[in-house]
């Protein structure tokens, strides 16, 4: 599904003294099938970006295309269920949502709220369970007798219960342990390939960002100041560090590399296994060349 | 539309009303509750209204926002309104509707509750809108201080009501965030019918009780931590101190009683 952004302002509190401007003219093009990365130094508004999304958050000014759906500034939406149901929502620390007596429950909640059968959401919740590296016995558990990491699990789960089309995830992998996150973030690149889903993160990772991203979007201060391709967006060293930002690992290892040896390596790294690569095409250029 | 309450927040400020002594403005704020009482008629709650507009003029808060943000307490207002209207049955029949008739004296007794209600609960808005939490405790701690000798835990209590002034914006973001939550994953406390609205508020206790709870048990032990061993021996960082205008205040506030006294029938 295409959601567009167009010239999008946000303002939270309206009429208080508390208003805060939190958007200024964001525009952004979020391509169905795409995985588009939105990075930016905290407090830029990427949360706020993402919940215009689903029509959580109405503009206050310009417009957000979903789909066939225009949700824009001062005209009243209705029935945004729909828009709901299609791209759900991952948001940051989504562990505070749980609720139900068991994590069962609590994970049917969401498909049982747009009228999938109980079956079929008792199923979903079993096979997700599994794939989000939980061991079945959780199922019959309380939700908050769970660790911090397997609620977190559990949390996620609940919303790809739902199915969605377009999968928008607010740092979804923070504070879990490596290996967790590696592995969350490869069952949704995995989802997102299966599924063909439209898939938006919210990331401080610049390596996730670097490594599963096919656009990525930088927000600072209120706007979207940049969307490129990763491979060009991270090897722009200046630009990231004028939105305090700073490139993936890979990237700055290969920099180190090529100021050490000598040897400049083809394009950029933005996963381990392409920098090994170029680094091993490189090394057995430079031993033929001797 | 969480974000609109006002129910404990501060907003910092530098009018007269803002740098007026916390105690003075609890004292007003107990003095008005009962001066309220004495109004009876047309005239007295006419000076009521011009002087709670008066206040919330000095205090430079916009009244709009006031307004706005009150809003959940007017659906309050106007029940009350309503029952005086519907059950008062005294006076002139001002309007036969065959199974019911509005009358003079329920018309009347409904507009004045309502006057009170509001002019009561602005007035105390404005104390909490413009006295930070942590003057708020001073203020009654000083306040109730006689009552020490009665073994009221008097820091205590201070202590407990301006933790919970200060805690009430913040639950009130977090219920946003929750119901933001719940309502991407369908459930929609906004619309449908009652039975299912009802429902649709379990999903956003249950975590905000959860998380409240949590959040109790952080800020105990982050005061144990820093070796808070409640009231006795413990000195002050701030001072009060009562100047001219606090005295001033509360003679005003002498004379409103005087002249509602006087008009009153
Ligand atoms: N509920 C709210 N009420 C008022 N202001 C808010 C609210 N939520 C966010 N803001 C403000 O809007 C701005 C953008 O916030 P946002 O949460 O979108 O940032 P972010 O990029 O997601 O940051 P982080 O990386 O820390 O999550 C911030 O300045 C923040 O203070
Ligand atoms: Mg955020």
């Amino acid at each position: 599904m295409d959601i567009l952004l167009r010239q999008v302002g946000y303002s939270y509190a309206v009429d208080t003294p508390f208003e805060k401007r939190a958007l200024t003219d964001v525009s952004l093009h979020i391509p169905s099938g795409s995985y588009t990365a939105i990075i930016g130094h905290t407090g830029s508004g990427k949360s706020t970006v993402l919940q215009h999304l689903n029509a959580l958050l109405k503009p206050t000014e310009g417009a957000v295309i979903i789909g066939d759906r225009k949700i824009e500034a001062g005209v009243k939406a209705k029935n945004l269920r729909d828009i709901r149901r299609q791209v759900g929502i991952v948001f940051q620390f989504p562990e505070q949502q749980l609720f139900d007596e068991t994590v069962l429950k609590d994970i049917m909640f969401g498909p049982l709220n747009y009228g999938v059968p109980e079956e079929e959401a008792s199923r979903r919740a079993h096979e997700l369970v599994e794939q989000l590296g939980l061991p079945k016995e959780v199922l019959g558990k309380s939700p908050f007798d769970l660790s911090g990491g397997q609620m977190r699990r559990v949390a996620i789960a609940g919303v790809l219960a739902m199915d969605p089309e377009v999968l928008v995830l607010d740092e979804p992998t923070a504070g879990l342990d490596p290996r967790g996150r590696r592995e969350i973030m490869d069952l949704f690149h995995q989802l997102h390939i299966q599924k063909g889903l439209t898939t938006v993160l919210v990331t401080h990772s610049m390596e996730d960002a670097a490594r599963y991203a096919d656009q990525v979007a930088i927000m600072h201060n209120g706007r979207c100041v940049v969307t490129g391709e990763p491979g060009v967006i991270f090897a722009d060293e200046e630009q990231l560090g004028d939105y305090r930002l700073e490139p993936p690992r890979t990237v700055r290892l290969q920099r180190h590399f090529e100021a050490r040896t000598g040897l400049k390596l083809d394009g950029i790294s933005l996963t381990e296994e392409a920098l090994a690569k170029n680094i091993a095409l490189a090394l057995a250029e430079g031993r033929d060349s001797e | 539309m969480m974000e609109k309450m006002i129910f404990g927040r501060f907003i910092p400020g530098d009018s007269l009303v803002h740098r007026l002594d916390p105690r003075a403005k609890i004292l007003f704020v107990f003095l008005f509750i009962a001066i309220v009482f004495v109004a009876n008629n047309a005239i007295t709650y006419g000076l009521l209204i011009g002087f709670t507009l008066l206040v919330v003029f000095m205090s430079r808060i916009r009244l709009y926002f006031l307004v706005n943000g009150l809003k959940p307490v007017m659906i309050l207002v106007i029940f009350t309104f309503l029952l005086h209207i519907l059950f008062t049955r005294e006076g002139a029949v001002l309007l036969d509707l065959g199974f019911m008739s509005i009358y003079e004296e329920g018309l009347r007794q409904g507009i004045f509750i309502a006057i009170r209600f509001l002019v009561l609960v602005f007035i105390t808005s404005i104390l909490t809108l413009t006295t930070s939490p942590i003057s708020i405790t001073d203020g009654i701690e000083v306040l109730l201080g006689p009552f020490k000798r009665l073994k009221l835990p008097v820091h205590e209590l201070a202590l407990m009501m301006s933790i919970s002034l200060r805690f009430i914006p913040t639950l009130m973001d977090e219920t946003g965030k929750i119901l933001k939550a719940q309502m991407a994953r369908g459930s929609d406390i906004g619309s449908g019918p009652v039975k299912e609205r009802i429902k649709a508020v379990v999903p956003l206790l249950i975590p905000l009780f959860v998380s409240a709870f949590k959040r109790a048990e952080d800020l105990a032990t982050a005061m144990e931590v820093r070796g808070y061993r409640g009231g006795s021996g413990r000195t002050r960082y701030r001072q009060l101190n009562w100047r001219f205008k606090d005295t001033a205040s509360l003679l005003v506030l002498v004379a409103l009683a005087g002249t509602l006294w006087y008009f009153r029938s």
